[in-house]
């Protein structure tokens, strides 16, 4: 294996990464927002708070991780993402920034301000919209490179099927995730109200999950045929994402191994998300970047590899340490500590 | 127009991007160490007080570190968005640094999370202190790799330019470039000063208005006296700085000192203007001393503008910002000396009106003299964006409606930083000190009470 798939393979983990715990991140700012409007807040939101104090920052930087890699990895793709996503990379910057700050704001200053709530709430799901466009722009059509450089094609981009469908999987695939994660995380402090009320937000929000992937899918084919076609080649990998989903969905719905639940969730969009990524291969961006012809020089590659692995060692026993201290903690997710 | 040029609009919002990043960054390097010097003083001395300010002050870290997060995701994506040809060649050479940045601040980031919320989970307190220590690693690491990354825009190596191509890559020595050493030390140490400074600023301002109690007294000493060690290593990290302009970057001094042409023993001009003829007035001169400040020797030669190219010469008002920093460190030098003299001489009151208010304009003044040290070092390398090699206007994107997200920004970062300041303020002046003293501490506080 060339070590530009090992590159790529690293980066698109940590974006996997990114996805999983951001998702929980950014619904569960959401459901606190809802259950503050439907006076349900004495419910869950205790139990938000509780997971999301310690862990917040983490989170973000996954993120960045991930564009910091891209860019390190294939320089060229900082020359074509960067012209073309001006505004929506501003857009997106400005609603994580309102988002990170004010979540510090309120969970240090002003306990239950509506405003801030609100606005924690709604970059949540703005925050994915927005984040997604970079995917659907990956998929090729909707840039042009003249000799003044790269432009976007906002026309292409409002008037697509296929982008809006993405936008619409990853919003609800958002108020999936997190309300899988939190289901366990209520059962696991046994707080009973809670897990009933974040229960019905699971099965709730699996179906427009599994319709919106279907609707993706069938947008891909129009869009981009040959993708879709690759995708189609790694069938497997889908099937077994659908299972995941069904193993999951069926756990929560008769009420047992919450855990294991969660753990089917993360297979089923581990499953998706690789299909989806091995599919797209060679192309980082259609049709200007692949992996071969945007990565870096051998040297800076293997660098960065190295780099990667003892970064791992050293953050991987810190993330066990924080893990064990507040998410596995029994006494602590109950609220005793 | 103006508005319409995207390359001096990316040159703008890169500006205030890292402007206002870097007043929390900076924070956010020195603090940690200003806490665990507290709390290990703290515990070892068995002295409450120190204890809680170590826990006040981390409580206001975290919302300054949540706006230097969000900030510095903004200029870390910004790089790729506002300079997409500069970051894809110099990607190929330094993309290690800013990829071990992010390593830095994770580490960073997973110990302050626990630090947090632990304060009173172990038997003994000292483990409790032992998690600060990751805490200033990661942080100070984080401001090495940035940094780096800097200086390798200023004296760039490690590579060879082949076309338009790089070639022979070596990102060790891309990394630790000449600039680096002397760069690193300075930034380092001026983050540690701001922020003993900002934490003496509070403390002063306490005391002068509310009368303030033990507790203050001794966060004032303790902040004063690190202001001075930090501000003599600050002035040591400067002079070095100089001295490897001087060697490496001559035209960043002479267009800084309004240096014109080339000669030996050449003095320091401090302030002053210049006429129509580019002639200096009404500048204060130290003969020679420009000689000494560049290579330590009152008569070396030093290299005047005269040697670059006109269309490379950076611009000549960086003058005024070389020189209002160097005013404030030997300021914040001289203020401390002052404190800690009147605390020695026991005749004499560390705590009168007018040194308390000397010290409250410190932590202000030293974070305007961060500001001016970036915008000589920066403005200093123009037109040049990787030094010799490639210009801003090169490196610049070509995307229009960069202007439109300059007032975006502005926006932005006016309610990140009203919001902070309202939150700060919330924080503690619902939970003043003495108040939380008592409710922590409760028997220290009331066997102080007899003692008195
Ligand atoms: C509290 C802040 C502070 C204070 C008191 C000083 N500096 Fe400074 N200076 C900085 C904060 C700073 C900085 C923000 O950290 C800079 C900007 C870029 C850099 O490398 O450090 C800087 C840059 C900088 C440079 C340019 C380095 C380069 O471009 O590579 C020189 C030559 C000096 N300084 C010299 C001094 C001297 C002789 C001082 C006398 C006491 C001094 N500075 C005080
Ligand atoms: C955080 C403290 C910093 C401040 C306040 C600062 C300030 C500035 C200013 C004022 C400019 C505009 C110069 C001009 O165009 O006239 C600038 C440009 C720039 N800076 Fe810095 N800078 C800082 C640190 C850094 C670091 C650490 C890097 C490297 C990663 C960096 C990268 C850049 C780039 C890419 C530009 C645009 C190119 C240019 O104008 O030369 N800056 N910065
Ligand atoms: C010399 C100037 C700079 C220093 C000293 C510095 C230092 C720091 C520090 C200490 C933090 C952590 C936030 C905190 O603790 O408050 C931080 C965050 C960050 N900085 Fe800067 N920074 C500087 C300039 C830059 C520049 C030019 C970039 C762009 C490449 C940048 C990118 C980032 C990013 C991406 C984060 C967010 C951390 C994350 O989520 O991983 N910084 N910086």
């Amino acid at each position: 294996m060339g070590y530009e798939y090992i590159g790529i393979t690293v980066l698109w983990l940590f974006l996997y990464g990114y996805l999983i715990v951001a998702s929980i991140d950014f619904g569960a700012g959401f459901f606190a927002y809802y259950a503050k409007i439907t006076k349900k807040d004495h419910i869950i939101n205790q139990l938000i708070s509780r997971y999301l104090s310690p862990v917040w920052e983490v989170t973000n930087v996954f993120f960045v991780f991930f564009f910091v890699g891209i860019v390190g990895f294939f320089p060229d793709s900082a020359y074509y993402y960067g012209q073309a996503l001006l505004i929506p990379g501003s857009i997106a910057i400005v609603l994580l920034a309102i988002r990170g700050s004010f979540y510090a704001f309120e969970n240090y200053g002003f306990k239950n301000n509506h405003l801030y709530m609100f606005l924690y709430g709604a970059t949540g799901l703005l925050i994915p919209a927005s984040l997604s466009t970079t995917l659907t722009i990956s998929e090729g059509g909707f840039i042009e490179e003249t000799a003044n450089g790269v432009t976007l094609l906002y026309g292409e981009l409002f008037t697509s099927p296929y982008s809006w469908s993405v936008v619409f999987l990853a919003i609800v695939s958002v108020l999936y995730i997190s309300s899988m994660f939190l289901t366990y995380y209520a059962n696991r402090a046994n707080d009973h109200s809670a897990l009933a009320l974040v229960r019905k937000y699971a099965l709730f929000w699996s179906s427009p999950t599994i319709i919106a992937s279907m609707t993706t899918f069938i947008a891909l084919s129009q869009h981009n045929p040959e993708h879709f076609q690759k995708a189609i080649d790694l069938w497997w990998m889908f099937g077994l994402s659908v299972a995941f989903f069904m193993i999951a969905l069926f756990l929560v719905y008769v009420g047992k191994y919450y855990g294991w639940a969660f753990i089917a969730v993360m297979f089923q969009f581990f499953f998706a998300f690789f299909g989806y990524g091995a599919s797209h291969l060679p192309y980082i961006l259609q049709p200007y970047i692949t992996i071969s012809s945007g990565v870096t020089n051998e040297t800076m590659a293997i660098t960065l590899i190295t780099v990667f692995i003892a970064g791992l060692l050293l953050l991987v026993p810190s993330l066990i340490l924080l893990m064990r201290l507040f998410l596995f903690d029994a006494e602590y997710v109950k609220g005793k500590k | 127009m103006f508005f319409e040029d995207s390359v001096m609009m990316s040159r703008l919002l890169t500006s205030l991007t890292l402007i206002f990043h870097v007043i929390f960054a900076t924070v956010g390097v020195g603090i940690p160490i200003m806490i665990s010097i507290a709390e290990f003083i703290g515990i070892k001395k068995n002295d409450r007080h120190l204890q809680l300010l170590a826990r006040r002050w981390t409580r206001g870290m975290t919302v300054t570190i949540a706006v230097g997060v969000v900030t510095g995701t903004a200029i870390g994506l910004q790089l790729s968005l506002l300079w997409p040809n500069f970051m894809r060649l110099a990607g190929n050479v330094i993309a290690l640094p800013l990829f071990m940045e992010v390593f830095a601040f994770f580490f960073e980031a997973i110990f302050l999370g626990i630090y947090l919320y632990t304060w009173d989970r172990f038997k003994k307190p000292i483990y409790h202190w032992f998690l600060s220590i990751p805490i200033i690693i990661g942080s100070t690491l984080s401001a090495f790799f940035i940094t780096t990354v800097n200086s390798f825009m200023n004296t760039p190596r490690g590579f060879e330019m082949d076309g338009g191509n790089v070639t022979n890559i070596n990102p060790l020595e891309a990394m630790f470039n000449p600039a680096t050493p002397t760069k690193v030390f300075h930034v380092v140490a001026s983050a540690y000063l701001t922020s003993a400074a900002i934490l003496a600023t509070i403390a002063a301002i306490i005391i002068l208005f509310r009368k303030g109690s033990e507790y203050h007294t001794k966060a004032l000493k303790l902040t004063v006296t690190a202001t001075f060690i930090f501000a003599i290593m600050t002035a040591i990290a400067g002079d070095l700085s100089a001295k490897f302009l001087a060697e490496h970057q001559p035209e960043k001094l002479a267009a800084g000192e309004w240096h014109f042409e080339t000669e030996v023993g050449a003095d320091l001009i401090l302030f002053g203007s210049l006429n129509e003829e580019n002639e200096v007035e009404n500048a204060i001169r130290i003969p020679k001393a420009l000689s000494f400040l560049a290579y330590g020797d009152f008569n070396a030669e030093v290299e005047g503008l005269n040697e670059t190219p006109a269309d490379e010469q950076p611009p000549l008002w960086i003058h005024y910002m070389f020189d209002l920093m160097v005013s404030i460190g030997f300021y914040m030098l001289g203020i401390s000396a002052l404190y800690l003299l009147f605390w020695k001489v026991k005749k004499w009151n560390e705590e009168n009106k007018w040194l308390l208010w000397a010290i409250a304009a410190g932590g202000p003044l030293s974070m305007l003299a961060i500001e001016f040290g970036w915008i000589f070092a920066e403005e200093g390398r123009q037109p040049w964006i990787l030094r010799g090699i490639m210009t801003v206007a090169e490196g610049a994107t070509t995307s229009d409606h960069v202007g439109l997200m300059f007032i975006l920004f502005i926006g932005l970062y006016t309610v990140l930083g009203a919001g902070c300041l309202v939150v700060l303020r919330k924080m503690f002046k619902d939970h003043p000190a003495e108040a939380e003293f008592e409710s922590r501490y409760p028997e220290a506080a009331a066997t102080k009470e007899v003692d008195e």
